[in-house]
């Protein structure tokens, strides 16, 4: 290969690796400074290529890396912090996994970033808003550079830094609209949500601080390079303390990967634009917590029993989040669960130890829940567009659609609005089949390889956990069949969905071209003879880290057949309840007549909002009254502060300012004043009184100091 | 005594100045009135010239004129210092002068002639020449003062500052005549000579150094020798104010460093206790009483004095050659830190500043981070700055002070310097309340050049902080020479 030999003989490939951070920040900048006059076809133009060339940039480090051997290369790009002995350089580390966690974010980046060029465009004329585009791409931008950031570093502070700054975009993105939806109790909903994902992201950075300084306290470095080599032997030593790493580390993933507790902010990120959900949360941000226990392996294998603690969770949240994501009525909402589900699955599989497993199941989880949003985001653009004819009729104009029509409530977004789409968007159908397909996990599609390896690493060492992961899968295919034949199938229930028109080929192409990754991305961990390529592709870091050969268990038809009868037998039950006898209009869901209050609680995502609300919310803000309005208003300010301090500091003050400097330094100018009376008489001219007494002043200090001097 | 041409070239810097302002004012002579404005291009260029002269010089040690004036890392550093300032002063200047209808060229020739004095002072090392470099220094500043022709305040501000700076030259003067009684030398390296030798009357010498370092005092505005400091601040135009606050502080602090670290290390011993008094009662005076001002010229010309103090406090342990290199350098540092800041606040100041002294009121400031954002952000991190609080340069300038006096054992000081900073913070902080939390309109006058300088200054003071090790570096280079 060319390039690759191109790295041995003098130029090296690795030092484009900063380029990463910075086209996307160039990307941001261009559009920052000169996009405010542009129309929107540059700008998303603008943004696109950044992304694109950032792909480029991240594909030469592929290239790179082979040509070094898969060994991992760190490229040092500025000395951060240096304070006496302490140094934080800002490394740049190129591995098997960054690299795959660059070419994900970066790929799927691009696609979403193009597909987001059409979708934004009708958008800013629905929400009346256009000045929001440039906004929405500077965002953007700005998350791929952070999330570089995240991928890249070579040490927990800079995967922190960009932990930070993906969690900044996702609240600014969250946020988009967040003058829209003033309709709950709390003000503004979309902006709520933002917050409400910032605050849980925050008891999980949290986590991922306390884990950081605990690192470092004890190993007096956070770079991985000085930290991993000879890592495991330094932590078998004090298994406690391994505990309390990985403790508060899975912390900080259940924050960033919405896991169980903090998973609540997950859905309600909805509120943001579609290809914020497609891009941030689903395919990119929240795999973090996941990127972060795959590298910190070697600490998570260190004691036995760290394991079960993440995988536990992992399950759990697998299984619970599929459990609400069946009641769910908004086509988002089950996507947003499907995706917590999903992230449950694979922390469940980098838990188990299972690294390959779990990322690859991130890979192609990328691919087919990115398809899924964005189908889901041109189904939800078909039917507004059928439901503002003005704007969908006359693609060129903008002119603000007439609000008197648009009184009644209509929500673009709800399943029970549509209905035999597949006639009227039969592009976004089909795509959004193969996403469906794959995350059903029906054979040969990306889907299936890789939760098949999570189950059969389940199954060889946790059965309990692979037998809730089988349930999780089963309600996976039951909640994705319901969705499809809600939306696609019978009739339309709903004007819009009668009119509902086609996505732009701006949105289409990302949708074929993550399509095809939905079906054949799944080949590049074949797991037969002469296959698994991905994992000895990652195999190289992670066995260089931790030091031991990964465990490739072979191919079981044992778990692959079951688990697709478990998935056929899901789409056929969704098919008797919703596929042979169609919802109507205005008509109940079956499953809500059958299932009564279960279902109302999966509906109500069991109360978890409402009991946290009880247990922590409410507590914590009768206590933050009463600390600000006893404590601080009360008694610090009113007491201490206004009384105690200001009154007698002002009174000092006074009495150093007027009698003192005024009265007491001037008086004795003033007793004084007769012996300098000659050079007086210049001076009294002026008038001011003043000049005579600062001469005195000075003659005061004077005759102090070589008094002092001479008679000491 | 013989001169060459090598005399002139090494203090290059200051003979471009001296001798451009000298031309300058033929040249503002001829200049029809229509194109009076070349002037000020000029005389930035002038000082931009200058500046890349002694950038240029850097790290070269010579002598001129039979070691009458000599080069090196500490006058290097205070020129480009000084060349610096200058430059903004003129900015802060162009937009102000032509708003109150003195709009002339001789403010800024006036000013060439100050910085070329200051610049004399840095590099002078006899004591003779010091004087003449003071009055080249303080002269043009009497002028500056009282520029606003008409006006009554700063007529008397100028008479004022005139009056008492020649009072406090007097005693300069007497000291010299002191100090050569006792040594038989002006020269600071005869002198150094004369008293190792063994001198006849020490308390002749001491009475001498005590009396130059009165004079200098006055200059610097240290406590009692402050009084004409708030008059001067607040009667000049503010662009000379501004100028002063760091020209004259420059000027005096170069002077009083050079002088008594190369000439009276000896003296250190008796003349601490009255160091440390002057430090004492400058910062106890300058923070409390600028707690008390209603008028922010003066407020803030009590904070130039309170950072006198802290100047001052860096150089008292100036006689420990254990701890003199760090504590001169963290002066020269703060001094940095305080031009830059200072220069911003002033901006500030003028940018509010309306006809008839309005404006000037803290309570004119009411509402101004509402409705000039930026300006008001600006002065925020002005204040931090003064204050000594991260992110800011003034933040680094305070803690290398206070870690040089501690290193010297003046524990007691240090507390003082820390309590009042502390009482700084006050009037510091209130200031950002007015502009913040109190509701007001307040109207700024729109000037480029303004802007420009309050800008750069608050970027600076963040940016500098950041790079405030190397920056320390320099100053320490600065000094490494010097004994």
């Amino acid at each position: 290969m060319l390039l690759s030999e191109a790295t041995t003989t003098g130029f090296d490939l690795f030092s484009l690796v900063p380029w990463i951070v910075f086209i996307p920040v160039i990307g941001l900048l261009v559009n920052l400074i000169f996009g405010r006059k542009w129309n929107e076809r540059i700008i998303g133009i603008v943004a696109s290529s950044a992304v694109a060339l950032t792909f480029v940039v991240s594909v030469l480090q592929l290239i790179a890396l082979q040509g070094n051997h898969h060994e991992a290369h760190v490229v040092p790009f500025v000395d951060w912090l240096s304070i006496g002995q302490f140094h934080l350089p800002w490394e740049f580390r190129v591995d098997t996994l960054s690299v795959t966690m660059m070419l994900v974010v970066s790929g799927v980046g691009t696609l979403i970033h193009i597909y987001a060029t059409g979708y934004m465009w009708f958008d800013v004329r629905y929400k009346e808003d256009l000045k929001s585009y440039r906004r929405f791409f500077i965002y953007m931008n700005l998350f791929i550079a952070m999330m570089m950031i995240l991928v890249s570093g070579n040490s927990y502070l800079m995967l922190f830094v960009g932990w930070e700054g993906v969690g900044l975009c996702s609240f600014l993105l969250i946020g988009f609209w967040f003058d829209r939806n003033p309709d709950t109790t709390f003000g503004d909903k979309n902006a709520f949500a933002g917050k409400k994902a910032f605050v849980a992201n925050r008891v999980g950075d949290f986590g991922f601080l306390m884990a950081m300084f605990l690192t470092f306290w004890n190993f007096k470095t956070l770079s991985f390079t000085e930290l991993f080599p000879d890592a495991v032997a330094h932590y078998s030593g004090d298994p406690a303390l391994i505990w309390w790493i990985t403790g508060f580390m899975l912390l900080g993933v259940a924050g960033k990967s919405a896991q169980i507790p903090l998973f609540v902010w997950l859905p309600d990120a909805m509120a943001g634009p579609t290809p914020v959900s497609a891009l941030i949360h689903a395919a990119t941000m929240v795999t973090a917590g996941v990127y972060l226990v795959t590298r910190s392996a070697p600490i998570f294998n260190a004691v036995e029993g760290v394991h079960i603690m993440v995988a536990t969770v992992g399950a759990a949240t697998a299984l619970f989040a599929a459990t609400i994501a069946v009641g769910q009525h908004d086509i988002k909402k089950v996507l947003a669960y499907s995706t917590v589900s999903q992230l449950g699955f694979m922390v469940a599989a980098v838990g188990m130890g299972a690294y390959v497993a779990g990322m690859f199941h991130l890979v192609t989880h990328a691919f087919f829940k990115a398809l899924l949003f964005l189908g889901a985001g041109s189904v939800i653009l078909a039917v507004e567009r059928g439901h503002h004819p003005l704007i969908g009729g006359h693609e060129d104009e903008h002119e603000p659609h007439d609000d008197e029509d648009h009184h009644e409530l209509f929500d673009p977004q709800d399943m029970r609005n549509m209905g035999g789409l597949r006639k009227r968007i039969p592009w976004t159908y089909w795509t959004y089949m193969m996403g469906t397909f794959a995350l059903m996990g029906l054979p040969i599609f990306a889907g299936f390889w890789s939760k098949d390896e999570i189950l059969l690493d389940a199954k060889l060492e946790y059965p309990v956990i692979y037998w809730v992961l089988v349930v999780a899968a089963f309600l996976t295919a039951f909640y994705m069949g319901r969705q499809v034949w809600l939306v696609f199938f019978g009739k339309p229930r709903h004007h819009a969905s009668e009119v509902a028109k086609e996505s732009p080929w701006s949105m289409l192409v990302p949708l074929l071209v993550l399509a095809f990754l939905s079906v054949f991305g799944g080949f590049m961990n074949w797991p037969f003879e002469g296959g698994h390529q991905f994992g000895h592709w990652l195999g190289y870091t992670i066995e260089k880290a931790t030091g031991h050969a990964l465990h490739v268990p072979a191919f079981d038809w044992g778990v692959a057949i079951p688990a697709t009868l478990l998935a056929l037998l899901a789409i056929g039950i969704s098919w008797l309840i919703y596929g042979r006898n169609p919802l109507k209009t205005g008509q109940q869901d079956p499953l809500e007549k059958a299932l009564g209050p279960i279902f109302k609680g999966m509906h109500n995502k069991w109360y978890v909002d409402e009991i946290y609300d009880f247990l922590i919310l409410r507590p914590y803000q009768k206590l933050a009254k009463f600390f600000a309005e006893t404590l601080d208003w009360n008694i610090w300010h009113d007491w201490f502060h206004e009384k105690g301090i200001r009154d007698n500091f002002q009174k000092f003050t006074r009495f150093l300012a007027d009698p003192i400097d005024l009265g007491v330094i001037d008086r004795i100018a003033n007793g004084l004043a007769s012996t300098v009376k000659n050079s007086g008489e210049i001076l009294s001219r002026l008038q001011t009184g003043f000049i005579r007494n600062y001469a005195l002043s000075v003659f005061f200090g004077v005759v102090v100091i070589l008094g002092y001097l001479i008679f000491r | 005594m013989l001169y060459s041409m090598d005399d002139m070239f090494n203090i290059l810097p200051t003979v471009i100045v001296v001798a451009w302002a000298t031309a300058l004012i033929l040249v503002e002579a001829f200049l029809p009135k229509k194109y009076k404005f070349i002037t000020i291009w000029l005389t930035v260029l002038g000082l931009v010239v200058a500046l890349v002269a002694a950038i240029n010089q850097h790290g070269i040690e010579a002598e001129a004129f039979n070691g009458m004036l000599v080069v090196d890392g500490f006058s290097s550093f205070l020129n480009i210092l000084i060349l610096g300032s200058g430059i903004l002063a003129v900015a802060l200047a162009v937009g102000y002068n032509k708003r109150f209808g003195f709009d002339r060229g001789e403010y800024y020739i006036m000013m060439m002639f100050s910085i070329a004095g200051t610049m004399l002072m840095s590099s002078a090392a006899d004591l003779i020449v010091i004087f003449l470099a003071l009055e080249l220094m303080s002269i043009p500043l009497y002028i500056m003062a009282a520029f606003y022709r008409g006006n009554v305040n700063s007529e008397e501000a100028g008479m004022k500052y005139f009056l008492l700076g020649a009072f406090a030259g007097g005693f300069i003067l007497y000291g010299i005549g002191f100090v050569y009684g006792a040594t038989g030398a002006t020269g600071l390296s005869q002198v150094v000579t004369a008293i190792n030798g063994g001198v006849d009357s020490p308390t002749f010498l001491l009475v001498g150094a005590a009396l130059i370092l009165i004079g200098l005092g006055f200059k610097v505005a240290a406590v009692p020798f402050h009084m004409w400091t708030p008059d001067v601040y607040e009667g000049s135009p503010t662009p000379a104010t501004a100028y002063m606050a760091v020209g004259a502080k420059v000027g005096g602090f170069a002077a009083l460093i050079r002088i008594f670290v190369v000439a009276f290390p000896t003296l250190s011993t008796d003349l601490v206790p009255i160091l440390w008094g002057l430090v004492a009662l400058t910062l106890v005076v300058g923070n409390l009483v600028a707690i008390a001002q209603k008028n922010i010229k003066r407020m803030l010309a009590y904070s130039s004095i309170s950072h006198a103090g802290f100047i001052l406090m860096a150089f008292l342990p100036y006689g420990d050659a254990a701890v003199f290199k760090s504590s001169v350098a963290a002066a020269l540092f703060y001094l940095l830190a305080f031009a830059i800041t200072s220069f911003g606040s002033w901006g500030v100041v003028i940018a509010l500043e309306k006809s008839e002294g309005k404006g000037l009121l803290l309570e004119d400031y009411a509402g101004l981070g509402r409705k000039y954002p930026a300006l008001g952000v600006a002065m925020l991190i002005f204040m931090l700055s003064f204050t000594g609080i991260p992110p800011t340069i003034g933040f680094a300038g305070k803690f290398l002070l206070f870690k040089a006096v501690m290193e010297g054992g003046y524990y007691g000081l240090a507390i003082l310097g820390v309590l009042t900073s502390l009482f700084s913070a006050y009037y510091y902080l209130r200031l950002v309340i007015i502009m913040f939390m109190k509701s007001g309109e307040p109207n700024i006058v729109s000037d480029r050049w303004v802007t420009l300088v309050t800008a750069s200054s608050a970027v600076a003071t963040v940016v500098l902080f950041m790079v405030s090790t190397p920056l320390f570096a320099w100053a320490e280079q600065a000094v490494l020479k010097l004994f």
